[in-house]
């Protein structure tokens, strides 16, 4: 093949280098442009640092051993703690799970490996349309339809309107990561006589595990600490009880109480109970961290 | 003797939509030797070689015509089991892809797949696979540990004992050096010599010295025509084509 040779007599000319003010003219730029980012960092950082220390200085002081293992004490009674409202988020937590998880995995899954046409146009429209929906909305969407037909508040009707929160990001990131599981994979499997439906389930899924696990236990800890859903839903309970037919007590809706009773000592433990929900928020947090370092992405 | 034709193909065409990467290939490949696939780079080895276990039905908007014979069977053929097909003829990649997975999971993986799960039935032929593929000595004590862990010459070679481990008839291997260092590079050359005895191997090369090492038939491509096929020997020494003259000279490529 000829080598491209360049035109005689067209070499580049360079312009003379200036120098003075438009070199200080930048460099100001630069520094103000730096400055300016840096600052914003700053800010970012703020009411991070204000959140964290006002639940350490008001939430500490309450914050023992009974509030974790004890029921609520009656108005009038100090002491007491959230033990059922604990369990009870845990389980909402875990009922949502376990229907988000397999439905939205799967959901996502099957975009990215099969999904084609308006089909899974459809679905990833429907996923962004349900990640902008209020969380409120959701609450009172489960409350028409499954509070009002079971005839009564439960733990059920919690679950499902977390699950409904959960799903949209677990899809969406869920097609995402494993979208990033490098096609010499599936082109082994493949090759070796693998099935499409095996070649998914040995080797994108398990590839693209430590991904999913983080995009389940980031959306885990979003709806750990929504409220408003669950106002309708789950409603809350001042007593044990662990019967997913019934209203159930949780965090958020312990602390919405707890802040709006006309009681100090209530007060103080919705400000204990916000600090205790954001520790599990940060521990489920540290796990995500921990997963994704563990098993880095294909 | 005429030796037996493993792989045949007749007039067959493909194209990317309306692309026509491969035009009116008439080839054939006889059964225990080594076949190499010359010709400069674009000009549809690959896409040839991934005719053979239709590799190539995965990309969209692919179409083909003609016909693409294994041992007499027509590849393309509506009824045509695409999975058995892929366990017949093996294939090896370009860059060594083995699984996030244990040595010993990459290889047992297509025997699972046909589904031999005991583990003493799998032990033996997951041995008798890395031993084939020259292999076994090194991972010997550690078939556990991640295949990514090995070197890309070991990779590679893993990758090889994989496909070997569902006795395929058929070893395609695309340019299956071509990331390697030399020190690598030779012991592939010699496994596929090794090999040959026991299976039919395909190789496309874009190195025609190592073609000429390997092979006993070179076919020479050249935009998605074949240009030329025969004995290696002949072919590098007496070539009957002008293009091939020309190529084989390195007067361009
Ligand atoms: N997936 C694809 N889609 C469209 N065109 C392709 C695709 N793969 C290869 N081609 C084209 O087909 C021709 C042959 O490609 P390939 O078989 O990869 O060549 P080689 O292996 O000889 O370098 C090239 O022009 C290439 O651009
Ligand atoms: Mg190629």
């Amino acid at each position: 093949m000829p080598q491209a040779q360049p035109e005689p007599g067209r070499e580049r000319v360079l312009r003379p280098l200036h120098t003075g003010r438009p070199a200080l003219r930048r460099r100001v730029w630069d520094a103000c442009f730096v400055g300016a980012s840096g600052l914003s960092a700053f800010v970012v950082m703020v009411p991070l640092a204000l959140v964290v220390w006002h639940l350490l200085a008001k939430g500490l002081p309450e914050l023992n051993l009974d509030f974790f293992l004890h029921l609520p004490k009656p108005v009038g009674e100090t002491g007491g703690g959230m033990a059922n409202a604990i369990v009870g988020t845990l389980i909402l937590v875990g009922i949502a799970t376990l229907i988000a998880v397999p439905v939205g995995v799967g959901a996502g899954v099957w975009l990215a490996e099969f999904g084609r046409g308006r089909l899974a146009a459809a679905v990833r429209y429907t996923a962004d349309v349900m990640s902008g929906i209020p969380s409120i909305v959701v609450g009172v969407a489960v409350y028409g339809l499954v509070v009002v037909p079971m005839g009564r508040f439960s733990a059920l009707a919690g679950g499902v309107a977390l699950a409904l929160l959960m799903l949209p990001t677990i899809i969406r990131s869920t097609e995402e990561v494993v979208r990033l599981v490098p096609r010499s994979y599936r082109e082994a499997a493949l090759a070796l006589g693998a099935p499409r439906w095996r070649t998914t389930q040995d080797v994108v899924i398990p590839a693209a595990s430590a991904g999913i696990v983080t995009s389940c236990l980031l959306a885990l800890a979003r709806a750990s600490g929504e409220t408003a859903p669950l106002l309708f839903t789950a409603l809350g309970n001042r007593f044990w009880s662990l019967r997913v037919d019934q209203p159930m007590a949780s965090m958020p809706v312990f602390i919405y109480d707890y802040a709006r009773a006309p009681y100090d000592d209530w007060n103080r433990q919705a400000w204990t109970g916000a600090l205790v929900l954001m520790l599990l928020v940060t521990l489920l947090s540290a796990l995500v961290r921990l997963t994704t370092r563990r098993a880095p992405r294909p | 003797m005429k030796p037996e034709i493993r792989i045949r193909t007749h007039d067959f065409d493909l194209f990317y939509g309306a692309h026509h990467a491969l035009k009116s290939v008439s080839l054939e490949v006889p059964a225990n030797s080594v076949t190499a696939i010359i010709g400069p780079s674009g000009c549809g080895k690959s896409t040839l070689l991934r005719s053979f276990n239709r590799m190539n039905d995965l990309i969209p908007g692919v179409r083909v015509r003609g016909r693409v014979e294994l041992s007499g069977l027509d590849v393309y053929a509506p009824g045509t089991d695409v999975v058995e097909l892929r366990r017949h003829v093996g294939m090896v990649f370009q860059r060594a892809n083995p699984f996030p997975k244990s040595i010993f999971e990459n290889v047992a993986y297509g025997l699972r797949l046909l589904g031999v799960n005991r583990r003493a039935e799998l032990e033996a032929r997951v041995e008798t696979s890395l031993r084939r593929a020259a292999l076994w000595e090194e991972v010997r004590d550690r078939l556990g540990r991640s295949a990514l862990a090995l070197s890309g010459g070991q990779q590679q070679r893993l990758c090889i004992a994989r496909a070997l481990a569902v006795e395929p008839e058929v070893v395609l291997m695309d340019e299956p050096a071509s990331a390697l260092d030399p020190t690598a590079t030779a012991r592939v050359e010699e496994l596929v010599l090794e090999l040959k005895s026991r299976y039919t191997i395909v190789v496309v090369t874009h190195n025609m010295q190592q073609a000429a090492r390997i092979s006993d038939t070179t076919a020479f491509m050249m935009v998605g025509e074949l240009v030329e096929v025969g004995e290696t020997r002949s072919l590098f020494t007496r070539p009957r084509q002008k293009l091939t003259e020309d190529y084989i000279t390195g007067r361009f490529g």
